[in-house]
């Protein structure tokens, strides 16, 4: 098939590509969130060894940290998640963790080890994804169809097959999408190598996710291989402007601090916001827009879209060739979250 | 309460105008002493050492972090204490830094910025016997010769980039300055046997692991010069970074300095008088800015930097310096956010404050996004919301500040 991508920003990658993370992650809040993350894991895992450099790809694993017995019943419940359907999963006690996290704060409860997450720098993953696709660049589409897409200026390119991929701004192209877009933001500091081992995540994390109403932050840092640290979370409905939010950024470090008491002395460098696309239901769009022949939908994937990449490209050319996929489509289809 | 941001000529005579207004004034500032780059600490100034005795709280050796605009507050970082200080007029006299443009080997040990060697040379860099090369352009070049001349080290050549043409068109406007005609005769005099050549630049440097030789081009002639350091000015880039974080049109915010300082002083002082509620007071100053705008304008076009300066580069040369970003990996990109999300280049710890510039001039981008921090802080100084105690303390108000 002859593709082409139409990116308006001239800049591969600059959305939520950029400002995301860079977690590849297994996730267990649904069968169908744990069946896209652990086929698109493998997918990454399989094409690790022909990333460039620059892609930043590090198997750190994950850690999910219990802050109290509660959360460690969490834990237990994921373990045995986990091991049902034959995850690498790994249960720390509080001694435990201390050891493999020594910044942590004393006293946590415990956690839990995925030691097959990863990590990577989405921009220059997703440039070397692209490879040699021809780009038309810096051109706004304004209206898609089966029939191809109508440009800012006017003009149009014809295709039998769209496929959107833009994210929380799919409500431009397809009004009825439910897509929300949940504004978050991060921070990175100087390089501090051998502070982090892992990709630390409070489980108190999976609240703020599923808060979809008040603006939550969470516990989430991550060694980048350059040996600097980006700390997040936030999550905040509503939120349309881009720029810093002092306040939440300020309860997102104070809530970091709490976990990593030596935080506090380190020098932040940077911060960032970006927008991820939300569903109603958690699970991303991929597959026919409902209503709309000929045009597919590839969104929804909330913080999720850097690790489900590759599975949701997968599904996506599965279908749209007639073939056999690895895991059932179903879950993902857009229709089920459509208001007709 | 009045903040004004920079301790320099223009911030020194901003909070100087806004106390002999009567208005309750602090003024915090980046560096351990008054004076900004120029003044640098220099209490035989006679207005660092006004400054000093004008009683004016100053927060020294602290950075602005981060502005609230709305609560009109900014967050500041100073040694081991961080917090807020309120302002009801804010003045930013944030100053300039040095503009350093790549050239093949301006990265080695030896090679500096004017700027940096002077005030290494004052805290303790021996200089006495060295061999120097200065390059670049403005009067900077000259300043700094006759200074590390006055302390012994061998400056073999100052390399201007105007040419002589331009300089000469220079001339009429020095005439109508005759205290800086005076200053230029003086520095004629210490830097008397020092090569000065116009058109003429510094095309790279070169040496193992140090500084050993930079080659130099006037026209067509292309020279070797030994030497132990190289002094490199290629002007001054203003740092709006605060500014910029204010957004579109912020109230009772006053900007000033140039990067000259006659014009930054005069600049300070309209500033503090409009700050403190006295825009009609101003009106005396309109004579002195005008003369000082006309000197800093003729500076830009005689000093303005060649094309050629722009090719300097070679495809391994470096740009960025934090993440040791080439020339050649640079320009495959069409606009600088896509090579910094590509290559990393403006993404380390100087976010971008060296680079940034250079990229501008070499290949035309905007490089220019600012969020907070501003400058690197603390975590903790992130979620910090004490106010400093200079906040509450300070002088009293003489006069209520018309807001």
């Amino acid at each position: 098939m002859r593709v082409m991508v139409c990116e308006e920003s001239g800049i591969i990658g600059g959305g939520a590509t950029a400002a995301g993370m860079g977690h590849l992650a297994v996730m267990d809040d649904s069968e169908a969130q744990f069946a896209l993350t652990s086929y698109s894991q493998m997918l990454w895992r399989e094409l690790a060894a022909e990333l460039p450099a620059s892609a930043e790809y590090l198997t750190c694993g994950a850690l999910w940290v219990a802050a109290d017995e509660e959360e460690l019943v969490e834990v237990h419940r994921k373990h045995r998640f986990y091991t049902a359907r034959g995850v690498p999963v790994e249960v720390l006690d509080s001694r435990q963790l201390s050891a493999a996290e020594p910044h942590l704060r004393a006293g946590l409860a415990g956690g839990l080890r995925m030691p097959a997450d990863s990590v990577c720098y989405p921009p220059c993953a997703a440039a070397w994804l692209l490879g040699g696709i021809p780009v038309a660049f810096g051109r706004r589409v304004v209206a898609a169809s089966g029939s191809g897409v109508e440009f800012e200026d006017g003009t149009n390119l014809k295709a039998p097959v769209i496929v959107l991929a833009t994210g929380a701004a799919i409500r431009r192209l397809v009004p009825s999408a439910p897509v929300a877009p949940r504004k978050g933001h991060l921070l990175i500091t100087d390089r501090y190598p051998g502070f982090l081992n892992h990709q630390i995540i409070e489980l108190g994390y999976l609240k703020s996710a599923h808060a979809t109403e008040s603006d939550s932050v969470a516990f989430n840092a991550q060694p980048r291989s350059t040996g600097q640290i980006l700390i997040g979370s936030s999550r905040q409905f509503g939120a349309e402007d881009s720029g810093i939010d002092s306040r939440i950024l300020a309860r997102m470090l104070a809530r970091a601090v709490e976990y990593m008491p030596e935080l506090r002395d380190l020098s932040a460098i940077r911060a960032w916001t970006g927008f991820r696309a939300a569903t109603p239901d958690k699970v991303p769009l991929i597959g026919r827009a409902p209503g709309m022949p000929g045009v597919w939908l590839a969104t929804g994937h909330e913080g999720l879209g850097i690790s489900t990449s590759l599975a949701t490209a997968r599904l996506l050319a599965d279908e749209i060739l007639g073939r056999d996929s690895a895991i059932p489509r179903s879950p993902y289809n857009p229709e089920r979250t459509f208001v007709h | 309460m009045i903040v004004v941001v920079g301790a320099g000529p223009a911030g020194i005579a901003a909070a100087l105008r806004a106390q002999e207004c009567g208005a309750r004034v602090t003024v915090i500032d980046d560096n351990p002493n008054p004076g900004g780059q120029i003044w640098r600490g220099d209490d035989e100034n006679s207005w660092v050492a006004r400054f000093r005795s004008s009683g004016i709280p100053l927060l020294s050796s602290t950075r602005v972090v981060a502005v609230d605009v709305e609560a009109r507050s900014l967050l500041v970082e100073t040694d081991g204490v961080s917090g807020r200080l309120s302002w009801k007029k804010l003045v930013l006299a944030t100053g300039s830094r040095e503009l350093f443009l790549p050239f093949p080997g301006w990265t080695l040990p030896g090679v500096f910025g004017v700027g940096g060697l002077q005030a290494l040379a004052k805290t303790g860099l021996p200089v006495a016997g060295k061999r120097i090369v200065l390059g670049g352009t403005g009067p900077l070049l000259l300043a700094v010769g006759a200074y590390l001349r006055q302390h012994g080290a061998d400056v073999k050549l100052i390399a201007e980039q105007a040419n002589i043409q331009s300089l000469a068109g220079f001339a009429p406007e020095l005439l109508r300055h005759p205290r800086k005609v005076l200053q230029g005769a003086s520095l004629q005099w210490a830097i008397a046997g020092t090569p000065y050549r116009t058109g003429c630049w510094i095309d790279s440097a070169e040496g193992v692991n140090k500084l050993e030789r930079v080659t130099v081009r006037s026209g067509r002639d292309i020279w070797t010069e030994d030497c132990d350091y190289a002094g490199v000015a290629w002007g001054l880039t203003p740092n709006t970074e605060l500014l910029e974080s204010l957004g579109p049109e912020p109230e009772d915010v006053y900007v000033a300095g140039s990067g000259e300082v006659d014009l930054s002083f005069v600049e300070g002082e309209i500033a503090g008088l409009n700050a403190a509620g006295y825009p009609e007071r101003t009106v005396l100053l309109a004579p002195k800015l005008e003369k000082a705008r006309g000197f800093a304008a003729a500076l830009a076009t005689t000093f303005a930097l060649r094309d050629e300066l722009r090719h300097l580069a070679k495809p391994d040369t470096i740009v960025c310096r934090c993440e040791d970003v080439t020339y050649g990996e640079l320009r495959k990109f069409t606009s600088f956010r896509a090579a910094k999300l590509q290559t990393r280049c403006g993404m380390g710890p100087c976010q971008g404050r060296i680079c940034g510039p250079a990229n501008e001039f070499l290949f035309g981008w905007e490089t220019g996004t600012v969020r907070p921090p501003v400058f690197p802080a603390k975590i903790a100084t992130l979620f910090s919301d004490a106010p400093l105690p200079a906040d509450t303390t300070g002088q009293p108000d003489t006069k209520e500040i018309t807001s």
